[in-house]
């Protein structure tokens, strides 16, 4: 297997993008990702990207030859290939480069992500993506997403000291590291107060809890490490690739409060990289619900079950802490455009390890990590960076 | 010069608060007033429709100023919930008021601001010479689907606004618009409901509209918002016309006299007309007042509107009519149920 590096890094804003279409954001981020890499398109061997739900959104499937197409390579006809697994769709697709890559099959590959929400009103995108629970088993009885993450949160508070302030400090830190990222779809920071006093969602959840609605793509460049540096100064390694799977329904689960996959992701990502948790210098969780960090921050091994809520109160998160979680905002307030997410998650540590962070950069990092949840925890991927 | 000639407004005297619509749908009542401003709204009679309220808004105008009805040779009556798909309310108010048969008439519909697209028309009539007065007015009893965003807001009322150009009380020396077709809200053929896109409603509808039609008609007059008294914005609640009025660089003294939404609720075609109404109750000469609506579908109407010596002479009396302020006050308060009754939301036989 060869050595992987990550060569070029391309983020649309992230918002409510009304007057934006779903080709013009993959346009967009291709075309950055590929200037930032120096690669012109006849040099991709390969694409592939993370979308969840075109064809509930926008009516469009058949993405992986659309993106081609529009990306001006419909006459090399290269491979592209849409990848799926709900939210964390771009974190597959960018697994899947690294392994098209790393196998020797092919040497430059984009791994995209994208997803256009807002053209469907709020009630039809609350229900396409109720489509990454079970069904069966949990959509047709009701659930949504902010009523499964509402259990989980239940269970864990019932189970471990956390408390309400507690949890609404992951989503205080996340609008402060997202009023610092340019591309972020919530630009100011927010109090306690403000998410202790918003409108209750799913008990406990409040508004501020929960991730946002979003509209945006991201790509990234992949090369072997050999000759990443015929085109970047800075190339990133991909140190490890995992993924995991658990039950789709989270009732079928052995203990809701724990995200088994992202347990088993987390381990196979450290002993693929040869390193410890505490040799991580960032990590972007996926967030799509304050209590998801919580549990995402002990789950990947970082400190024991029932600590993270106190780490956050002492700042341990923070952009200036010892483990700075979501410097890009997370899905909390740099927005979740769902199969985009684990993608932009990846240009984000990209962007730390080469000190491109701006007001939000995180002195000396070297390592980083990424993690990317489809569903209540059914899909899971996880991936280290470094320089 | 072309100008407002009198005007007249009606507000049934029912309201319901948004507190009673939210115990009903099991909603946080301070969620709801809070996020949208609005606290009451206005509630028809059984018998009250928008062809009455047209009717007693026309009346309340002809109450302030000895017009001969004969001399109006043109109606038009905006609205979303006009009582006929065809057959005109125009032609309803037209004979009420005395004005056939020697008129034109016609209803118009674009969503809350076909009003001002009825003043807009009047005015070209009466520039033109076509006719001496035209009346235009924009009346509602406002439909929302039960338990949608729309309910907690959507009124009943309407204002009238008799257009010549013999010794207006308040000239309008410009008016433009911005228009396109973005599909915000709507309401089809047979449905009893209006649907809207959401959150699509405020930036790419209401605020990208209204700020066209304001910098146009800037653009065109050099004009700014410090060289206004008074600003009206379309209020389909409180936060959206002082939110837009913050960005244009109005300030909240200006919008306040015309902000009646709190109390009122969104009477679609005529919310941003009955603002401006209740902003001439209590204008004085020379008074400068801007005025921009809103419509989804979507489009803005702009005005710019002076005060005249003539408001406060005996030709004109103000309180011949009820003001704003008064059809605002002294309300009866109805439960859901009765509400339900009033809007024919019960169903008594198929």
């Amino acid at each position: 297997m060869r050595d992987v590096a990550v060569i070029g890094v391309g983020c649309t804003t992230f918002g409510e993008k009304w007057d934006t279409s779903f080709r013009d954001l993959f346009v967009e981020a291709g075309a950055l990702a590929l200037e930032d890499a120096g690669v012109s398109g006849e040099q991709i061997g390969a694409m592939y990207v993370g979308n969840m739900s075109a064809g509930r959104f926008i009516e469009q499937e058949h993405i992986g030859a659309l993106i081609a197409d529009y990306a001006g390579l419909a006459s090399t006809h290269i491979p592209s290939t849409r990848v799926e697994a709900a939210c964390a769709s771009g974190g597959l697709s960018f697994r899947q480069a690294f392994i098209s890559v790393a196998s020797g099959l092919e040497d430059i590959v984009v791994a995209a992500g994208v997803e256009k929400m807002t053209d469907v009103a709020s009630g039809a995108s609350v229900d396409a993506l109720a489509g990454a629970a079970d069904r069966e088993w949990e959509g047709f009885v009701g659930a949504t997403f902010p009523g499964l993450y509402a259990m989980i949160a239940h269970e864990y508070m019932s189970r471990y000291p956390l408390t309400r302030e507690q949890l609404a400090q992951v989503a205080v830190k996340n609008h402060y590291n997202g009023a610092r990222n340019p591309i972020a779809q919530f630009q100011q920071e927010i109090s306690l107060e403000t998410v202790l006093k918003s409108t209750l969602v799913a008990d406990p959840l409040r508004l501020f809890d929960c991730s946002p609605i979003t509209d945006g793509a991201a790509a990234v460049v992949l090369a072997p490490l050999e000759v990443a540096r015929k085109f970047t100064d800075t190339p990133v390694r991909v140190l490890a690739s995992a993924q995991a799977s658990d039950t789709i329904a989270l009732h079928d689960r052995r203990d809701i409060s724990t995200l088994d996959a992202t347990v088993a992701a987390g381990k196979r990502a450290f002993a693929m990289a040869g390193i410890t948790p505490k040799e991580i210098d960032l990590v972007e969780v996926h967030d799509c619900f304050t209590i998801a960090e919580i549990c995402a921050i002990e789950d990947l091994g970082f400190c024991r079950k029932g600590e993270a809520g106190r780490l956050t109160e002492e700042g341990v998160t923070a952009l200036d802490g010892d483990l700075p979680v979501n410097t890009s905002g997370g899905l909390k307030a740099c927005g979740h455009p769902v199969g985009a997410t684990g993608i932009k998650q990846v240009c984000e540590v990209v962007m730390q390890l080469r000190g491109q962070a701006g007001k939000r950069q995180v002195d000396g990092a070297r390592i980083g990590m990424t993690h990317n949840v489809g569903g209540t925890g059914a899909t899971v991927a996880v991936h280290i960076l470094g320089v | 010069m072309v100008g407002i000639i009198t005007y007249g407004v009606y507000i049934p005297r029912f309201r319901i608060k948004v507190e009673e619509i939210a115990r009903v749908w099991g909603a946080n009542p301070d969620d709801i007033s809070g996020g949208l401003g609005v606290y009451s709204k206005s509630v028809p009679d059984l018998d009250e429709d928008t062809a009455t309220i047209a009717v007693e808004a026309a009346r309340n105008a002809l109450r302030r100023r000895a017009i001969d009805p004969q001399e109006i040779g043109a109606v038009y009556v905006g609205s979303e919930s006009h009582p006929y798909a065809v057959k005109p309310t125009a032609c309803t108010v037209g004979e009420a008021i005395g004005a056939t048969p020697t008129m034109t008439a016609a209803d118009y519909e674009f969503a809350c601001k076909a009003g001002t697209a009825g003043i807009q028309t009047c005015m070209g009539l009466v520039a033109s010479k076509m006719v001496k007065y035209g009346l235009a007015i924009g009346s509602d009893v406002a439909q929302g689907a039960p338990s949608d965003a729309l309910e907690y807001t959507a009124a009943a009322g309407g204002a009238a606004f008799l257009i010549g150009n013999e010794d207006p009380i308040a000239e309008i020396h410009r008016t433009c618009s911005f228009t396109t077709d973005t599909p915000d809200f709507w309401r089809r053929e047979g449905q009893d409901y209006p649907r809207h896109g959401g959150r699509f409603t405020g930036d790419p509808g209401y605020f990208r509209h209204i700020d066209g039609a304001v910098r146009l008609l800037f653009a065109q007059t050099g004009k700014g918002p410090k060289d206004y008294t008074y600003a009206v914005f379309h209020q389909p609640n409180a936060k959206f016309p002082q939110r837009i009025a913050k960005m244009l660089g109005f300030s909240p003294e200006q919008i306040r006299p015309g902000l009646v939404v709190p109390r009122l609720g969104n009477t679609y075609s005529g919310s941003s007309m009955i603002g401006l109404a209740a902003t001439l109750d209590c204008a004085k000469p020379g008074d400068r007042i801007f005025v921009a609506s809103f419509g989804s579908g979507a489009g803005s109407d702009a005005f710019d509107i002076e005060v005249t010596d003539a408001i406060e002479s005996d030709e004109f009396r103000r309180g011949a009519a009820p003001s704003v302020e008064k059809l605002l006050e002294n309300p009866v308060f109805v439960t859901y149920a009765q509400y339900a009754r009033h809007k024919g939301k019960i169903v008594m036989q198929k």
